[in-house]
């Protein structure tokens, strides 16, 4: 059975992108763009794994990783964030609230697919 | 040769050293030569007219004669040594003790420390305001976000399209136009950039704030602006000037003189140039000035510094003390940034509202510069009767003669002012025992 994945990022084209790479590489992908609903789709989509950009229109990456994790069943669930913004300080804010990896963009497609392989387990 | 920081010994020195006779000097400025004897061994005080015409028979500017150049560029060599102290580790203190040595021996260089001073200062304003841009800047921050989106999207697309052998010609076609249409984005951010950084690039010429600009263009003037004296200078006349000065450059600074234009013009138009100075041989006092002219002290002290040039000095602040307006006057050092001697009668009257303070002050020296100030301390026009109220203290300052009674010792600043046991020290002095 293939893992599920949910991808939290506005940016279509990017959005397009990983759902084209993280598919061929047997992912069942969904895609979300509101920040502000953006975890309760998380919660409704029970995935095992999240890729989660900051930056989204409503509500910040930051803001619904610190929900997720306040629930006691997705406490655990494995998040990769992506971010425009590499210091140090936006490195150290997402690792306090529980980020499981932090990736900045541009990124190559094969360091997503492995960080995400291995936060997750490899797939069946 | 004896460095003298005495005025009589420079007119002496300078004298002999272009081969004038003191009785042709005496004669050539309308005294005696017995007068000018004692003047050249400092026992009699000169200063304004006659200081003035010795100085042109003598072929250099007043100010290099008399000691309030010597104490400008001094308290200014002092405020660069505070600069930089404790930056200059394993290097030589600066001798501050013998500071008029310097400006008196070579004084080329003492000014060329204190221009470098000046730039230094400038120039870390300068990078303290582009810090602040990088960091806080919103449209900078959004629009790298924007070029970063753009590259993550094309950077992704390439790559599928490169590495994915077997794709199927719709998603084929699907990324190539998302690469051109992310290309399109990312060149089209890039430009904005290049512009808005474009356009930020003027910072460059100008270091200072809006403050130091319309300062500069008001020491340039001297605080008298000629077309505004005229019965018909209007608001044409005040646009020409704010056009002509070549200080104003910032939009703030333009804006910010533009007031105070607009202000000076309605000063000349309540007292008008001829009937004040009638109006001043019957009395000097401020307060009877504004009875007579219907106007308010702080306007009346405003338009006697106008219209007496290099003879008096103005400042006026805030209520938070910042100085809003200022031109110096030789001896009464002004601070180019930060605050200024609490026991200015400027801060006297802010804190007592409506209430004219006239007091006699002592600047430090050797021969400590005295001053007659007249300060008072008016509120501006409100907005209305719940609104909190602004207010304006204004100070003009008049050279006064040396001798005779008590006057009220102030400085210029805390950092380069040597009075010790100073009630009002805020901060610790670099100039040790000295004073």
């Amino acid at each position: 059975m293939p893992k599920k994945i949910v991808v939290v990022e506005d940016e279509p084209n990017i959005t397009e992108a990983i759902s084209f790479i993280l598919s061929r590489d047997g992912w069942e992908v969904s895609t979300h763009a509101n920040g502000e609903t953006a975890a309760e789709a998380v919660r409704a989509a029970a995935p095992d794994a999240v890729v989660l950009d900051v930056m989204l229109p409503g509500r910040s990456g930051y803001e619904i990783l610190q929900d997720l994790r306040a629930d006691p069943e997705f406490a655990a669930l494995p998040v990769l964030m992506l971010t425009a913004r590499g210091q140090k300080k936006d490195r150290d804010l997402a690792d306090r609230l529980g980020a499981t990896r932090f990736m900045t963009k541009p990124f190559s497609n094969a360091e997503m697919l492995k960080a995400l392989r291995e936060i997750a387990g490899d797939l069946d | 040769m004896a460095v003298s920081g005495l005025t009589g010994s420079r007119i002496r020195e300078r004298r002999s050293a272009i081969g004038l006779r003191q009785a042709d000097l005496a004669r050539a400025v309308g005294i005696s030569p017995a007068y000018l004897n004692l003047i050249e061994h400092n026992r009699r005080r000169i200063g304004g007219k006659l200081l003035v015409d010795l100085a042109r028979e003598l072929s250099v500017e007043p100010t290099q004669l008399s000691e309030g150049a010597e104490a400008a560029v001094l308290s200014q060599l002092r405020d660069a040594a505070a600069r930089l102290s404790g930056a200059a580790a394993g290097q030589a203190a600066p001798e501050l003790d013998r500071a008029e040595e310097l400006v008196g021996r070579l004084p080329g260089w003492a000014g060329l420390v204190n221009a470098q001073a000046r730039r230094i200062s400038e120039l870390e304003r300068l990078v303290e305001t582009l810090s602040d841009r990088l960091t806080h800047d919103p449209q900078l921050a959004a629009s790298l976000h924007e070029m970063l989106s753009s590259v993550t999207a094309i950077r992704s697309a390439a790559s599928i399209l490169t590495e994915t052998r077997d794709i199927d010609p719709d998603w084929q076609a699907r990324f190539l136009r998302n690469v051109r249409e992310e290309s399109q984005r990312l060149s089209d951010s890039a430009e904005g950039l290049v512009a808005y950084l474009d356009t930020g690039g003027d910072m460059t010429e100008r270091p200072l704030s809006p403050a130091d600009e319309l300062a500069a263009f008001i020491e340039a003037a001297g605080y008298h602006f000629a077309p505004l004296e005229e019965p018909r200078g209007g608001e044409a006349e005040i646009e020409a000037l704010l056009e002509t000065a070549d200080t104003l450059r910032d939009p703030g600074a333009i804006a910010m003189a533009r007031d105070m234009l607009g202000r000076y013009l309605a000063d000349a138009r309540a007292m008008q140039a001829g009937p004040f100075a009638t109006s001043r041989t019957a009395t000097d006092d401020p307060g009877r000035l504004a009875e007579a002219f219907g106007v308010g002290p702080d306007a009346v002290l405003r338009r006697i510094a106008s219209l007496t040039g290099a003879d008096s000095g103005l400042v006026a602040c805030d209520g938070s003390g910042t100085l809003t307006l200022r031109k110096p006057i030789a001896g009464f050092s002004l601070p180019r940034f930060g605050a200024a001697c609490p026991l200015w009668p400027l801060y006297r009257a802010l804190v007592r509202p409506s209430q004219p303070v006239s007091a006699l002050v002592e600047m430090p020296g050797r021969v400590g510069r005295r001053f007659l100030c007249h300060a008072i301390c008016m509120p501006r026009a409100t907005t209305g009767f719940s609104a909190p109220m602004v207010f304006e203290a204004t100070m003009l300052i008049l050279p006064a003669p040396d001798a005779g009674g008590p006057a009220d010792p102030v400085g210029s600043t805390c950092r380069i002012c040597p009075r010790e046991g100073c009630a009002a020290r805020r901060e610790p002095s670099i100039m040790g025992d000295q004073g």
